[in-house]
């Protein structure tokens, strides 16, 4: 069995969004419908598509400049007032650069800081490692009160944005650079802590997050060719982790393969691993970054060279089940 | 205008109460950072039974003015302060850093009421405060933030961004007190990292920039009330104080920035503070 034996299948959508859009677009009809919100940024408010919000709500938006910290610090001042506060920024300054200040000042007080961070994973592209960061759910997810959620295209990225701001309390919002296939039908509602069911199977359960929900579908469907019956399930919420779900993918099918654009130490993956041992286990594999670091190169191409494919998840998944 | 000698007697007797049970508390809970909560004590007194506006039996008030004890390891001083004035029994005093006490080694403001922000780690709480600053502004509140950073803490870098954040937002409603006792826990300041010319570098970030004696009421007083008529920009009060002050022992000691003293200590500490009586130098 290779890659190449899953070539022939055509991907299972039709156009791809910018997560990214769907986000500025969403946090701009919040900011018209509750005047508590406010934003913050760190010189990257046309990356992260908080300028929309800025241009209509410029006394609501507060721009500190390339100063990470003092933006999380300054977050948790505003959430002390009653504001919705949403800093954001690359997910490598919204979590590394600032880890200190999520944990003590936002995480430990437990405030209302909805934390969103863009262009995480290595599909950031041609920046390079310096910018890639494969480690943010693991960090965010270790920590006390935090609650981490990572939509899988922009009909979830809207719908999940809308619950996290409702939600009180901290929130670690993650997406990504890159257009994003759409997965989801129009009609769909996001349950906080609660997998959704893409697709049924007997065989075989994929868990996938972010980015990787696409793909995983589309391993679903290379698989179906060779005569496997892949589960799908799009885990958005990495906590509070759907248990259930978990449970169910162990009890009803022989296998789980976790899809994330994170390192496997720490991220989706082991947030699964973690629920599976304490159940009646099946066999797992982890589909993700292999603890190395990311390089330049396009999106695209760094998924294929760092195995973060649907074909890499089909061989994988064909792998396990022969065992 | 100097305020009233009773009142100014007042103050201090208040302050030489709390440096007491600053010891105290510290002495019973076996580890703590006396010397910095002493040099902090006049300022948080001044501004708990003076200056502020706030009410013990509505902590989360509205219309509070707000402090935020960046350097969070002072946490005996602002009990001391916070109990005195009615926010909790003083009796609580007597759990700090005990397992399920609401006193923690640093300010936690999900167990205790008057805790406007856990502060612990340097560096963070001033930038809190400069975002409650614009918080209360947006809402065109009138109600003040104070902050008080340590002067080792200005060896942070995210002091700072706030400081150039702060001037650049023009938070007029924004007073920061630095506790200038020279001292931090490896040695002098100025010989673990410089900070000189504290004032000029303040100055230099567009804040209003005060120096007072920093164990003086009267001083105390005044420059609160200047910065409240400064406009357009926040103020930095630098406080020059004595670590350890009003302990003969603890005073300029570097011995005592994180150490409990012992029974035997705390008997002459008392002795010390019976004598003590305030802040003319």
């Amino acid at each position: 069995m290779s890659k190449e034996d899953f070539s022939e299948v055509k991907p299972p959508w039709k156009m791809s969004v910018n997560n990214r859009d769907a986000f500025g677009q969403t946090l701009l009809e919040l900011g018209r419908e509750n005047t508590n919100i406010v934003a913050l940024n760190a010189d990257l408010s046309g990356s992260t598509k908080t300028s929309v919000f800025a241009k209509e709500f410029p006394k609501r938006f507060f721009n500190v400049g390339i100063a990470e910290q003092n933006m999380m610090g300054m977050a948790a001042g505003l959430a002390t007032t009653g504001k919705i506060a949403v800093p954001s920024t690359f997910a490598v300054f919204a979590t590394g650069r600032v880890y200190d200040f999520i944990r003590q000042s936002i995480a430990y007080p437990k405030l209302n800081v909805k934390i969103v961070a863009t262009h995480a994973g290595v599909t950031v592209g041609g920046d390079g490692a310096s910018h890639q960061i494969t480690e943010d759910i693991s960090l965010m997810r270790s920590l006390p009160n935090m609650r981490v959620v990572v939509p899988a295209d922009a009909i979830e990225t809207d719908r999940s944005f809308r619950t996290v701001v409702k939600e009180p309390g901290p929130f670690y919002f993650r997406i990504g650079r890159s257009a994003t296939p759409v997965i989801l039908p129009n009609e769909y509602e996001f349950r906080l802590g609660q997998a959704y069911e893409l697709r049924d199977g007997k065989d075989i359960t994929l868990i996938a997050c972010g980015v990787m929900v696409p793909q995983a579908l589309w391993a679903a469907e290379m698989l179906k060719k060779h005569g496997i019956d892949a589960r799908v399930l799009n885990m958005s919420t990495i906590k509070p982790i759907d248990k259930e779900a978990i449970a169910r993918a162990a009890k009803e099918t022989k296998a789980i393969i976790s899809c994330e654009e994170h390192s496997i130490i720490g991220g989706l993956g082991s947030a699964i691993a973690e629920q599976l041992v304490q159940i009646k286990a099946v066999p797992m594999r982890f589909v993700g970054t292999r603890d190395c670091f990311g390089q330049s190169g396009e999106a695209e191409d760094l998924m294929c060279a760092m195995n973060l494919t649907a074909k890499d998840i089909a061989l994988e998944a064909e792998e396990l089940l022969k065992k | 205008m100097p305020i009233p000698e009773r009142r100014l007697r007042e103050l201090e007797d208040l302050a030489n109460l709390a440096r007491k049970r600053i010891v105290k508390m510290i002495c019973k809970a076996k580890s703590g950072h006396p010397g910095g909560s002493l040099s902090a004590i006049d300022v948080i007194t001044v501004l708990y039974f003076h200056a502020m506006t706030h009410d013990p039996k509505r902590p989360d008030w509205e219309d509070r003015d707000r402090f935020v004890l960046s350097k969070g390891h002072a946490a005996p001083a602002l009990y001391a302060t916070l109990a005195e004035a009615g926010y909790f029994p003083v009796e609580q005093l007597d759990t700090l850093r005990q397992v399920g006490s609401n006193l923690q080694g640093h300010p936690d403001m999900k167990r205790l009421p008057g805790i406007e922000i856990s502060t612990g780690s340097l560096g963070q709480g001033i930038t809190v405060a400069v975002g409650m600053a614009l918080g209360l502004r947006l809402d065109k509140k009138n109600n003040r933030v104070y902050c008080m950073v340590g002067d080792g803490e200005c060896q942070e870098g995210s002091v700072w961004e706030a400081g150039m954040a702060a001037h650049h937002f023009a938070l007029d409603n924004l007073t920061v007190f630095l506790d200038r006792n020279e001292l931090q826990i490896d040695g002098p300041t100025e010989q673990i990292m410089a900070l000189e010319p504290l004032a000029d570098k303040w100055k230099a970030f567009g804040w209003n920039v005060i120096e007072i004696q920093g164990h003086d009421i009267n001083q105390i007083v005044k420059a609160i009330d200047d910065a409240k008529e400064t406009h357009g920009k926040p103020t930095m009060i630098i406080a020059h104080t004595v670590k350890g002050k009003g302990v003969s022992f603890m005073e300029g000691s570097v011995k005592f920035h994180g150490n409990a003293p012992t029974q035997d200590e705390l008997c002459k500490a008392m002795e010390d503070l019976d004598k003590f009586r305030g802040c003319q130098i």
